[in-house]
């Protein structure tokens, strides 16, 4: 059942990318945090 | 006289807070709920067949990248038309058009597999999926004028200009390409049904999509914001940062200071 | 200075530095031409390209309006030109008129040119019946594309490492004119379509010209004041 193939790949892509974007997202934002001291962050 | 001032920066801290990481949480249930129900417990269409189970990815998909894309137009208005041009409502534009442009290209590749299964073919030139494509495109450009270079108020004045020019033009190549398909009726004989049925599971799944992307949409803007601001406040900060370094490592027979001791220069967050 | 004085002095000077530098004249007509040979080559069906022709016309268009726009906005960083009116107080929806008022006298003479071209490569023919149909459509696309061509290029043109970004901003935007015009042309020249069915696509043109008109009186100064 080759229809098999295709959903589950919708599934992979989509949330593999949203799981892919998250972890770059996270990344850079430690990098940005990691120079800033706490009390310039507003959501600290 | 020794520069007394010097700022201590502390390591390990990121952009997620205790809500954050609830948030995250209840993302990641609602993730392997919509697996599950979408995947597994949820019945096949009629129509469709299991086809329909990818539906549950891309309709999801789609309002949300067309709600960020909403969310990104309000944001630059609000900061064009309010009187203190608050940078927060540009950082909010751009992390939601870049999330926007992740849930659009999720929407059209998911979108394809779709089309295959059902229609046979990897893209119809219809009206919404053209519109679609074009949507993409533009906040390709977007986030490309973004990364012009300059300051940030720079950027925020002529991204904001931008995003409110694409509002105006959005309609107009919907309406075009509308008016286009309209000339060529696609004949209904050749597609099977697009139409699907919902029953009460199927919707329950549905909105359960809905619900989930609405998480990740969140969760992914309120990071990439803080992102933006902690990057543009790097970009003020970051040189007094760096001479105050600069300065500490001139004097040379000083001992090392204790943190404690060290005063803290204040720095002000920029409104 | 009255505003209109100062659009019609600005679009002469832009029309004047053309007039002396014949840059469009040429390059970027010959270059729309080659085009028009081009598709020659890689189409290579007769019966095929005369139906198409208005399509083709109006793509080779699109690629002349990306040059026309670099050159408008190139010779307005060359010495800082574009600054100093503004510096001078110019008022930038007078600068914005005046500049596509230019840019849609070459446009108006290039599109002249790619329908002659039409005409003698791909055996395109113009009917008398749609004739009327032809010229509202050539006016209409002509300042269409100039008034989006100079707002777009305002942001994207002229400055160093912004060329590139042209072409991606600026080719979404202008395909209801693409859709519009070619629709248009294709019942004027008898290649689809009756004349009367080609009005309607020459309105959506008119829409989207008095929509991005008036955009962009409003836009270019923000767009150009950094």
């Amino acid at each position: 059942m080759e229809d098999a193939g295709f959903i589950v790949s919708s599934y992979v892509v989509t949330f593999g990318g949203v799981v892919l974007y998250a972890w770059y997202v996270l990344r850079r934002g430690k990098k940005a945090t990691d120079h800033l001291p706490d009390d310039s962050k507003p959501w600290v | 006289m020794a520069e007394t001032s010097t700022v201590r920066t502390v390591t390990g801290r990121t952009t997620s807070t205790p809500h954050t990481r609830v948030l995250g949480l209840v993302t990641l249930v609602g993730v392997a709920w919509l697996v599950l129900f979408g995947l597994v417990l949820s019945p096949a269409d009629q129509n469709q067949g299991e086809s329909v189970r990818i539906l549950y990815l891309h309709a999801p998909a789609a309002w949300l990248a067309y709600l960020a894309f909403v969310v990104t137009a309000a944001a630059s208005a609000l900061f064009l038309f309010t009187k203190r041009h608050s940078l927060g409502w540009d950082r909010l534009a751009g992390a939601s058009a870049e999330i926007g442009v992740l849930f659009m290209a999720i929407t059209l590749v998911v979108g394809m597999l779709w089309g295959r299964l059902t229609w046979g073919v990897f893209w119809r030139w219809d009206a919404r999926l053209t519109t679609t494509a074009f949507l993409f495109v533009t906040y390709i450009g977007y986030l490309a004028v973004r990364r012009l270079g300059g300051t940030a108020e720079q950027r925020a004045q002529r991204s904001a200009v931008l995003a409110l020019l694409a509002v105006l033009e959005i309609p107009l190549v919907h309406f075009s390409v509308k008016l286009w398909r309209g000339l060529h009726q696609d004949a209904t004989v050749l597609r099977p049904n697009g139409d699907v049925k919902l029953d009460n599971l199927m919707l329950f799944t549905l909105l359960s999509g809905i619900v989930t992307f609405t998480l990740m949409y969140v969760w992914l803007v309120i990071h990439r914001q803080r992102t933006l601001t902690a990057e543009d406040l790097l970009d003020d900060v970051g040189l007094e940062l760096a001479l105050a370094e600069r300065r500490r490592e001139s004097i040379p027979s000083r001992p090392p200071v204790p943190q404690a001791e060290v005063p803290i220069t204040e720095v002000k967050v920029p409104s | 200075m009255t505003w209109r004085r100062t659009a019609w002095l600005i679009a002469r000077r832009d029309l004047l530095v053309e007039w002396r530098s014949r840059i469009a004249l040429n390059q970027v007509f010959p270059f729309a031409g080659i085009v028009m040979v081009m598709f020659g080559f890689a189409i290579d069906d007769t019966s095929l390209m005369e139906r198409i022709a208005p399509g083709l016309v109006m793509l080779a268009t699109m690629f002349a309006l990306l040059v026309l726009v670099q050159r408008s906005f190139a010779v307005e960083s060359e010495d800082g030109a574009l600054d100093a009116l503004r510096t001078a107080g110019v008022s930038s929806s007078a600068l914005f008129w005046g500049k596509s008022l230019a840019m849609a006298v070459q446009l108006a003479a290039l599109e002249a040119l790619l329908v002659l071209l039409a005409v003698l490569l791909y055996g395109s023919t113009v009917r008398a019946s749609g004739v009327a149909l032809l010229l509202a459509t050539w006016l209409v696309t002509s300042w269409g594309l100039a008034t989006v061509g100079t707002l777009y290029g305002g942001l994207a043109a002229g400055a160093r490492g912004r060329e590139t970004l042209l072409p991606l901003l600026l080719l979404p935007v202008v395909a209801p004119v693409l859709i519009g015009a070619t629709r248009a042309v294709e019942a004027a020249l008898g290649a689809r379509g009756s004349v009367a069915d080609g009005w309607p696509w020459m309105g959506l043109v008119a829409v989207f010209a008095a929509v991005f008109c008036a955009g962009g009186t409003l836009a270019f100064g923000p767009l150009i004041d950094e």
